[in-house]
Formats: structure tokens, sequence, C-alpha cells
């Protein structure tokens, strides 16, 4: 497990920037905690352009899945299961989860889909542009990733 | 043109027939927002499953409405995109059962086109046209300068404006859908509390999470305090907030496209009294331009637009065969 401290969105788009670093040419789940405001779809913008999206990556509440082309023509996926809360089928998110990099949000609400390794980020807020975030590996995979990432 | 179109993108299952994209013949909508209530939003799974529910007998309803049969249609008009996939999925089956059963001609139509064209129902577009797309997953200009290009000059960097309106209406416990419930209470209350203004880098782009967050923020503080506020002034203080971003990037592209001579406005957001009265507005202020907020029936998500949006594409020569599949996140087209 490995916590860090930013205090800017600046600093939130390095993170994520060093992150996409780690993650590159890989695959991998990675889930999205916080609350709302706590800054999850910046972080997902800052992270899926550091992969070499060109399109323009906006809030999935809605559609609950948007998916992009990453630089190296993989996709990325974006997943808000915002919505879903109470929900309990299977929503066909493993083809997501097989490919590329896929972001899930709110992703206590599909838990029982989630593949068993993936990194866990966490984003506690605090006052104005101050967060903590938590990383947490639940694989060899994410693991490695997690190694690889230096402040 | 007698065209049957089919919506089944969101909360409602919707068929209709349009005769020459201005006579609703039949216009069926069922909607799922009392079942997503008790939820605070949309369930996909549970919406599709409606829309199974329903589509077979919205498709009967609209020909017995319009006291017609399939042989008096010339072609079928379904949403491909964009929406929740699985419903989607729902309409695009029924269209395609129809069409191949039937051997009519099969246009597939893009869900934001369809808003853009509805004023078609009531107005016909003068090009180059900017319409305003505002609902719970779209806040979109778009610049149109013909009947079929469609240039996306600003879109929202982060939460569709009617998302913004449901997320705020969560946190002051208002209830789903939050658009008309935070409408009613800011009517009450004055924008007395100063919320973060949406940044964006791109000139005609939207952001409304920061004001999202803001008024979290607010509500927080003032707990953290033990210090009351108005809700109506809250709610009256976001609204305010957003509509001021929405209307100084459609000031913003007015002035720099003079060529526009139509300004439209689809989508369930444009319900928004507030809204309305801002476009009244902008009237006196640009005179050369006409300005078009048409009836909410034309606004919300229903099957005419989808129907009016299809007899253009047909005349474009858009067809599809029995391969067409949703496309959650398709471009506009």
């Amino acid at each position: 497990m490995k916590t860090i401290e930013i205090h800017s969105l600046e600093q939130t788009n390095e993170f994520a920037q060093k992150i996409a670093a780690c993650l590159k040419d890989k695959q991998m789940v990675i889930t999205l905690d916080g609350d709302l405001g706590a800054g999850k779809t910046t972080w997902t913008k800052a992270l899926g352009k550091a992969l070499g999206v060109k399109s323009v990556i906006n809030s999935p509440t809605f559609t609950i899945l948007k998916s992009y082309k990453q630089g190296n023509g993989q996709p990325l996926h974006h997943i808000d299961a915002y919505r879903l809360e109470g929900a309990s089928q299977d929503l066909g998110f493993e083809d997501c989860f097989d490919e590329g990099i896929c972001v899930v949000e709110w992703s206590q609400f599909i838990e029982d889909q989630l593949p068993e390794d993936r990194l866990c980020i966490s984003i506690e807020e605090g006052i104005d542009e101050n967060r903590i975030i938590t990383m947490e590996a639940t694989g060899p995979n994410s693991q490695q990733v997690l190694e690889e990432y230096h402040d | 043109m007698i065209i049957l179109g089919i919506e089944s993108s969101c909360d409602e299952t919707a068929v209709s027939i349009v005769k020459d994209k201005k006579e609703i013949l039949a216009s069926i909508v069922a909607s799922q927002i009392d079942v997503h209530k008790e939820f605070g939003g949309v369930v996909p799974e549970v919406a599709s499953r409606i829309h199974v529910e329903n589509i077979s007998y919205c498709i009967e309803q609209a020909f017995s409405q319009a006291n017609m049969t399939m042989d008096d249609i010339d072609a079928i008009a379904v949403t491909k995109g964009p929406g929740l996939i699985g419903c989607l999925h729902v309409g695009v089956q029924a269209a395609k059962t129809l069409a191949f059963a039937y051997h009519k001609p099969l246009v597939p139509v893009h869900h934001l086109a369809g808003h853009i064209y509805a004023n078609e129902l009531v107005v016909d577009l003068e090009f180059p046209v900017l319409a305003l797309v505002v609902s719970g997953g779209n806040s979109e200009l778009v610049y149109m300068k013909d009947e079929t290009s469609f240039e996306i000059l600003g879109q929202t960097q982060d939460d569709a404006i009617g998302e913004a309106y449901d997320k705020v209406a969560r946190v002051l416990n208002l209830g789903y859908p939050g658009g008309p419930k935070i409408d009613k209470l800011a009517r009450q209350g004055k924008p007395v509390y100063a919320l973060a203004k949406p940044k964006t880098q791109g000139k005609y782009d939207f952001s409304f999470s920061g004001l999202k967050s803001s008024v979290l923020q607010f509500v927080k503080r003032q707990e953290r305090l033990n210090q009351t506020y108005d809700m109506a002034d809250l709610a009256a203080s976001f609204q305010e907030t957003a509509l001021n971003e929405i209307f100084d990037k459609v000031k913003a592209v007015l002035n720099d496209y003079p060529d526009i001579k139509h300004f439209v406005v689809g989508g369930g957001v444009s319900a928004n009294s507030r809204l309305r009265e801002k476009i009244e507005e902008l009237k006196p202020k640009y005179p050369n331009v006409t300005f078009t907020v048409p009836p909410m029936s034309c606004c919300t998500d229903n099957a005419n637009m989808i129907a009016v949006a299809g007899e253009i594409a047909y005349k474009a020569g858009r067809r599809a065969d029995a391969s067409l599949t949703a496309d959650s996140s398709w471009e506009i087209q």
C-alpha cells in the first residue's frame, strides 16, 4: 500500500501521469473511490490524456460506460457504477476488464463482477484542493504497477 | 413520407409515426421515471428489461393510434446511439425485425441529432443553425452548416448539466429527477450564495463538476459551522451559475459566428423555466437570429424526433441492414 498527499490540481495531473507511465501497454483494472466531488473524473481525464487519448473524456454517469482509444490503439474504458446501486444483474463488463485499461468509479456497486487483480485507488478529500491518495494492489499485476510507481 | 420512429436509449420506450417531418400521427411514450425514482437514477438492467416488456405494446399502440398498418410505413428509423447499451439494443432489435419482416428501409439515427431535428416539427430550420442540447446525458453546442453536417463547437468536459442538477438534488434531498425540483425551488429564492464559477480551457466548452462540488462543500461547511442556509437561495444560486455557464458560451458563439441564422434548443433541460427566460433575454440582442424553443413535447426523449431525423437521414441516403448494432458512444452524424 502506498499513500501520497497532493495539494493542487497540477499535482493531481502529475500523479495521473506517473501512474499512466507505469500502466503503459499493460492490461489493468483500476478502481477509483472517493466522494462526489473528490476529483475522480478529473483524475481519469488526466490519466487518459497521458495514455494518449485524443477525444474528450467526460462523465460516464449517464451511459455508465464510455470507451476511448489510447495512443497505442488499446482501449481505455471508463465505467461509473454510481447508478447501479441495488442492481444485481451481470452487466457484461468482463470484456472491458479483459482488454486495455479500465477505470471503475463507484466500484462497490459492482464488486462481485470485478477481477481479483486490480489497482485500488482511493481519493480522500481534504480542505480545498488537498487530497490524500491511497493505492493498494490486490494481485501480482497490480503489485508490479505499484512497485514501479515512485513519487 | 411516413416514418416509424423507435427510441429506447434511456428512460423512455417510445414509438412514433410521423408524416413529412411535421404531422405526428402517433406518439407513444412509456416512461420509467417512476421506477427510477426509488433508486435516485436509472438502473440500466432494470431499464432494458422494462424496454423489452414495453416495446411491442408501444408499437401496437402507435399503429392503433394512427389507424395504420406496417404497409403504410415508408421507412423505419431507430436510435443507434449514444445511450445505455442494453436499452439501445432493445429498440435496434425491434426495428431490425420489423424492417426484415416487412421489407422496409432501416435508418439508424443519432440521439443528439434527433434532439436538434425535433425543432423541425414546429419550424423549418434555417442554416447555419446553432443548436444547444441540454439533458441528463448531453451538454453540447452544435454548429450545423447545412442539414447533414454537425460540428461540435463545445461540450461538457465533465458532467452533463442535467446530471449536475440530479446530483445537486440528491445532495439537497430533493429527489429524482432533480431538474424540475431545483427549478421550482429556485423560483422562490435569490442567487445570493457565491459558488465556484466553472472553468474550461475550450472557449465554448462547459464544466459543471466543480459547481456540483462547490454546492456540496457549501452544504458541508454550513453543517460544520452549525449554520443554517436557505435551500431556495442555494437552488437559485446553483441554477443561475449553471445557466450563466451555458449562456456565456452561447453568446460567445453567436458573437464569433455572425453567419448563424437560427438558434434552437433540444433536450430535457430546455423545460427549465429560467433557461427559457434567458433565451427571451437574448432575442433583442441578436435581431438577425431566429430563436426557437420548441414546446416541451419536442424536447424530452420521444420517438417523434427520431422519425423526423430518420426522414432527413433517409433522404440523404443513409441505410442500414441486418448487421446494424447499437453503439453506446456513437459520434454524431
